[in-house]
């Protein structure tokens, strides 16, 4: 807990004041058998009519009292709780959407998610619990151990020394049930990776008949979970009947040595049946001073893995700035190496240059590094060596938002979000109506006005109601939409037809002129108008040039162009 | 109904029905009645009598315990009782040595209560989470089209887990309170039968707040249940698209809509939080006030000489007993709301109609030929939107079928009626001329091996996922399948190799790969039709060419379906499926579609126009 108290701290205050108010409750409640008392042990035995009415009417006076104090009080704890949560959500989402690609696959999605609703929710049932919970058993304890200190001394100090038997069971069971919490969540989190990959992977799971393994597989998970659950949940249950044990026997040791002490005349009887009076008082609060270690192991378990996110340093940090270099080109590569894995070359000594306004069209086999030259410009990773510019200066020492303000990106097989067309080419920036249009017409999206409701027509989870085409129109009129300074389209208009990639690159050349456009592709014609063409074997460069060039000095890039439109109309 | 693909096999569920007039894109809560629903946990808790019976022995045991100290300390009291230099020290020796008895054998006890009902609560919520997901493998796919991952997610952890909780304990407590309320009203009422005239107001007035405010409450834990699947959905959805969101540097917008979510969420927890937790002391306070008007009403009575002053305070102290199994019993009331509105979630999960069972007399497909038959088809994913309308369509064993037309003309449509994830509306499928409604889906299903463009890798090791449709191949068949869809270089050049495993974002391993080993898996597959849904969409062209032999091979003596952009495949095809519109309009031989010079030859020169 002790990870997340910047978040508590601004509502410190109002926390006392509740749990003062609470404690108002609790006093309310607590003269009501008191007032009782007098009136039947003192009122009623004088015959005194008066008083019993008066003392009824105090009575009912502190029912409504303690009722008034409770309800605002857990009003109180509701909203605290909640807007406690509610920050530490936010600066978690927020943080989550800061992790780099790399921070992120070692988190999971899975876990991203339990941590950002379950952990957190588990946080916030503890905060207002204790709020709840957490006053009126202490008081209660400290209240009743005073009493007893004032009766007799000795026989308090029998009771007392329980307590720290009682600190270091709470202390050994808390210490074993954190981490099987933790050990718990974790469970959770692949509980929710194989619902979440089940769902997505549906058509392949059924095609494949594997429905009956993969429940197989989620049973195991469930069973796993379960068990984990059973030993957190059983070791934490030691907690209550030990404490109560140990008080007891401490009562009883009161009871021996309160009889020597009769004997020995050294105090009355009486103090002994008033002891064991309070001594329920005190049990009851011991006891509800240990179920709130229980809460509160599970509520710390989920408190550090939601810190464990926040704690995570910040990646791909921006570097202090330098001059730009002049007359420098739009976009340069120099010498750019880089490794996913550290092991191997996904990039090596990669250079070009690119003017405003040009075309790159990238061409390669299946993992020669294409769409890495894609996540380097953008800064989605940092190169090992060698430098990346644009307009002369380091990607690295510039503002992220000032550097992703010019891309206009499809990656390949791109995210759609549930929500109109509009929605989706808008993606939350702000735009209006003749942008998107404009926009979807330059990336030939004629299938918008004839689906129902047209730019305000609905798409699926997933986008799982737009055909492939569809899809990368959609995500073509995404990156028009914002006027990009440099458009890269990634591998993003295979699914479409050639006369239709024709009209879109007619109309890329229309109305986009001075935006410089990065261009991954399959296909020859596709790019084969570009200013600069790199074909890319195994991360490296083996042909840069026009078409023309490349169709004399590059073989790998003639034979695949041969392929493709060689012998005239086949093969397309 | 502004989606055309929305509802799955023309056949709409009840919810379904509830859901397209309203918001449509959210688990429901199924409104069922209150006591529908308890009947429902309760069979979850009956699935586990032995459990159940344990606990309620164990409880009542421990209680009788429980009562047992109190009487043996009061006797030892009274033998320290006798005063200084008096006390009888063999009592007070005796009885501490019992009380120290009883004291563990209760703990012991109230331990072992506390182990069953956690392990009562626990195979409970497992078996709940265990019927979710059972039903979820059952659903048919057009159920995930409509419902974001993370709202469905949210229903499998977070609401069973409020479920749970609820269960656990406080039904048990229940039936505990209501055996003391019981025992006390009726020792009330041997007492002093006129002063139950209060408890006659206290009662009625308790049932009629808790009945009044669990109306109130119940909406509002629905929507608490309701808006935390909403944000987790959004959630599962927005991470998912992190690289996109960064890329357009949307971060802070996106953040501004999870707030609104978030917001929203919070809000419906303290609001339900607030209103939930009035109940306690609102029925404390009701019963403060009936104490003390039995005080102040007692003593008239006793004032006038109509009780003792011992039956009064007897009395008192009964009304007492009384008040805190009430107070219980209303807490737990105002508990289960929050529990029955997250079962409600639940249910709706496990009651979502699940594809229709196969045919009673369903039969194996086995020995299959390959021989496949469209005929007279009509579909219509919305009752009077048709995509499909009266199409015939027969392939020959061995024989290669291509299916073209510009996007979003229902290609994919075909194939979900080929594999049967939907049902034909008129007309029917036939292989080797049995109607595959009368063959089981896992049989019909096994028959064919699928690649579809969209690759689907799960958290695994590359190896488990390529054999993940055969998990009894050797490693040798692996790596030949991995080295026939020229994939072996680049896992073998991974530090891992095969064990490597595959993170969501798969960072490393290109989209043109993920297809790569999606065709690795299918490889291995031994099916005798097969369906490729733009298969190699993300591979370059010289890899293309170079699986071409691998792709020939399997697709050898298989009877294939294949949806592609390039023609290369599409000429060879024997017959070929020309939509457009979500009608066939042309079909035939590349020849003689050509030869037509109708839709085909347009579609055709449109693609070749662009090339010259």
């Amino acid at each position: 807990m002790s990870e997340l108290k910047k978040y508590i701290r601004p509502y410190l205050g109002y926390i006392v004041l509740t749990m003062l108010i609470k404690l108002m409750g609790a006093l309310a409640e607590l003269l009501i058998p008191y007032l009782m008392e007098i009136m039947l042990d003192v009122k009623v035995p004088q015959g005194d009519v008066k008083s019993i009415y008066l003392f009824g009417g105090l009575m009912l006076l502190c029912a409504f009292l303690c009722l008034g104090a409770n309800v605002i009080a857990n009003r109180m704890s509701a909203v605290s709780s909640g807007r406690i949560t509610r920050s530490v959500r936010h600066d978690l989402f927020e943080k989550l959407q800061s992790l780099s690609a790399r921070q992120m696959d070692g988190l999971t999605v899975a876990s991203a998610e339990s941590r950002l609703t379950s952990d957190t929710y588990n946080v916030n049932q503890l905060l207002a619990r204790i709020q709840r919970l957490g006053i009126r058993a202490p008081s209660l304890l400290v209240g009743g151990i005073i009493m007893m200190l004032g009766m007799d001394v000795m026989l308090s100090l029998v009771l007392v020394a329980m307590l720290p038997i009682i600190a270091v069971v709470v202390y050994r069971v808390t210490k074993t049930t954190v981490p099987l919490y933790t050990h718990e969540q974790t469970i959770l989190d692949r509980v929710v990776r194989v619902v979440q990959e089940n769902i997505t992977g549906i058509r392949v799971i059924k095609a494949l008949s594997k429905t009956d393994d993969e429940k197989q597989r989620f049973h195991s998970v469930n069973e796993e979970l379960t068990a984990t659950d059973l030993k957190a949940g059983t070791v934490a249950a030691i907690t209550n009947p030990a404490s109560s044990l140990v008080l007891n026997l401490g009562l009883t040791l009161v009871v021996v040595v309160g009889a020597l002490r009769v004997n020995g005349g050294h105090c009355p009887p009486g103090v002994i049946v008033a002891f064991l009076q309070y001594f329920t008082m005190i049990l009851n609060a011991m006891l509800g001073i240990t179920r709130i270690f229980v809460m509160w192991s599970k509520g710390e378990a989920s408190a550090r893995r939601v810190a464990d996110v926040l704690n995570q340093p910040a990646d791909l940090q921006q570097q202090p700035a330098k001059e730009a270099e002049p007359n420098a080109p739009h976009i340069e590569f120099r010498d750019v190496s880089f490794s996913y894995t550290g092991v191997g070359k996904n990039l090596e000594h990669l250079s070009f240059r690119l003017q405003s306004g040009q075309v790159l069209g990238i061409l390669g086999s299946t993992g020669s590094g294409k769409s890495t030259i894609i996540n380097l410009l953008m800064r989605l990773y940092d190169p090992d060596e060698g430098q990346i510019l644009i307009d002369g200066q380091d990607v690295r020492t510039m503002d992220a938002t000032e550097l992703r303000s010019r891309f206009g990106v499809v990656f390949q097989n791109d995210f759609v979000t549930e929500g109109t067309i509009a929605d989706n080419i808008r993606f939350f920036r702000d735009m209006d109506d003749t942008a998107l249009e404009r926009a979807a017409q330059h990336a030939q999206a004629d299938f918008i006005p004839h689906k129902e409701g047209g730019m305000q027509a609905e798409v699926m989870v997933r986008g799982n109601n737009l055909s492939g085409g569809q899809k990368q129109r959609l995500l073509i009129a995404r990156a028009l939409a914002g006027d990009p300074d440099i458009l890269i389209l990634d591998d993003s208009s295979s699914a479409l037809d050639y006369r239709t990639d024709a009209n879109l690159r007619r109309a890329l050349r229309q109305h986009y002129r001075h935006t410089t456009t990065v261009l991954v592709a399959q296909r020859v014609s596709s790019l084969m108008h570009a200013d600069l063409i790199l074909v890319l074997d195994d991360g490296e460069v083996i042909g840069s040039g026009t078409h023309d060039e490349l169709m004399q000095t590059c073989e790998e890039y003639r034979i695949i162009a041969q392929t493709q439109m060689g012998d005239g109309k086949e093969a397309v | 109904m502004s989606n055309p693909n929305l509802i799955g096999g023309g056949r709409l569920t009840r919810a379904e029905v509830k859901g397209l007039n309203g918001d449509h894109r959210r688990l429901d809560n199924k409104t069922v009645s209150k006591s529908a629903l308890l009947r429902r946990l309760w069979q979850y808790l009956g699935r586990n009598r032995l459990l159940l019976v344990l606990s309620l022995i164990l409880s009542v045991s421990s209680s009788l315990l429980a009562l047992y100290g109190p009487k043996l300390s009061g006797t030892a009291i009274n033998a320290i009782d006798l005063g200084a230099g008096k006390v009888d020290f063999d009592t007070v020796i005796r009885c501490a040595v019992l009380m120290a008895v009883f004291y563990t054998a209760s703990s012991i006890l109230t331990f072992l209560l506390n182990a069953v009902m956690i392990r009562l609560s626990r195979t409970v919520s497992k078996q709940m989470r265990h019927d979710v997901f059972e039903n979820l493998t059952a659903l048919p796919v057009s159920f995930f089209d409509r419902y974001q991952t993370g709202d469905i997610i949210s229903s499998i952890t977070y609401d069973v887990d409020t479920v749970n909780q609820a269960l656990s304990s406080d039904l048990l407590q229940i039936l505990q309170s209501i055996v003391t309320v019981t025992v006390s009203f009726v020792m009330m009422l041997t007492i002093a039968p006129r002063l139950i005239l209060i408890f006659l107001f206290t009662i009625p007035l308790t049932i009629v707040f808790v009945k009044w405010l669990t109306q109130k409450v119940r909406p509002l834990f629905r929507r608490r249940s309701g808006k935390l699947g909403e944000l987790n959905g959004f959630v599962e959805e927005m991470l998912s698209g992190q690289k996109t969101i960064r890329a357009y540097d949307r971060e802070a917008a996106v953040l501004e809509r999870f707030d609104r979510k978030n917001d929203a969420a919070v809000d419906a927890y303290t609001v339900a939080e607030a209103y939930g937790t009035i109940t306690g002391p609102s029925v404390n306070c009701i019963n403060n006030i009936s104490l003390a008007l039995v005080c102040m009403f007692g003593s008239t009575l006793f004032l006038r000489g109509e009780i003792g002053l011992g039956d009064l305070s007897s009395f008192v102290q009964y009304s007492r007993k009384f008040s805190g199994p009430i107070n219980e019993i209303a807490n737990i009331i105002a508990e289960l709301q929050s529990a029955f509105a997250a079962a409600e979630r639940v249910f709706s999960l496990i009651d979502a109609e699940p594809e229709r069972a196969d045919d009673e007399n369903a039969i194996e497909l086995t020995d299959v030929r390959g021989d496949v038959e469209l005929r007279n088809v009509d579909f219509a994913y919305v009752p009077g939107k048709p995509i499909i309308h009266g199409l015939n369509l027969h392939a020959e064993p061995g024989s290669l079928t291509a299916i073209v037309g510009p996007t979003g003309a229902g290609k994919t449509t075909i194939i979900n009626l080929l594999m049967r994830f939907y049902d034909v509306d008129g007309g029917g499928v036939y292989v080797d001329g049995k109607d595959v409604r009368t063959l089981t889906r896992k049989s019909l299903r096994r028959a064919y091996t699928m690649v579809l463009q969209d690759t689907w890798l799960f958290h695994g090791t590359i190896y488990d996922n390529i054999a993940y449709g055969r998990p009894n191949a050797t490693r040798e068949e692996v790596i030949a399948a991995a080295k026939a869809a020229r994939i072996h270089g680049y896992i073998s050049r991974l530090p891992q190799g095969y064990d490597t495993v595959l993170s969501d974002n798969g960072t490393s391993i290109s989209m043109g790969q993920k297809q790569l080993l999606t065709i690795a898996r299918a490889m291995l597959l031994d099916a005798h039709m097969l369906i490729l849904d733009e298969a190699t969409s993300n591979v370059d062209t010289r890899t293309e060419q170079r699986i071409q032999s691998a792709m020939r091979t399997l697709m050898q003596g298989k009877t294939c379906f294949v949806i592609a952009h390039r023609l290369s495949t599409i000429r060879s095809a024997d017959h070929i499926l020309v939509l457009d519109g979500g009608k066939v309009v042309e079909q035939g031989t590349h020849d003689s579609l050509m030869a037509q010079n109708g839709f085909y030859r347009k579609l055709y020169e449109a693609q070749f126009d662009s090339v010259a």
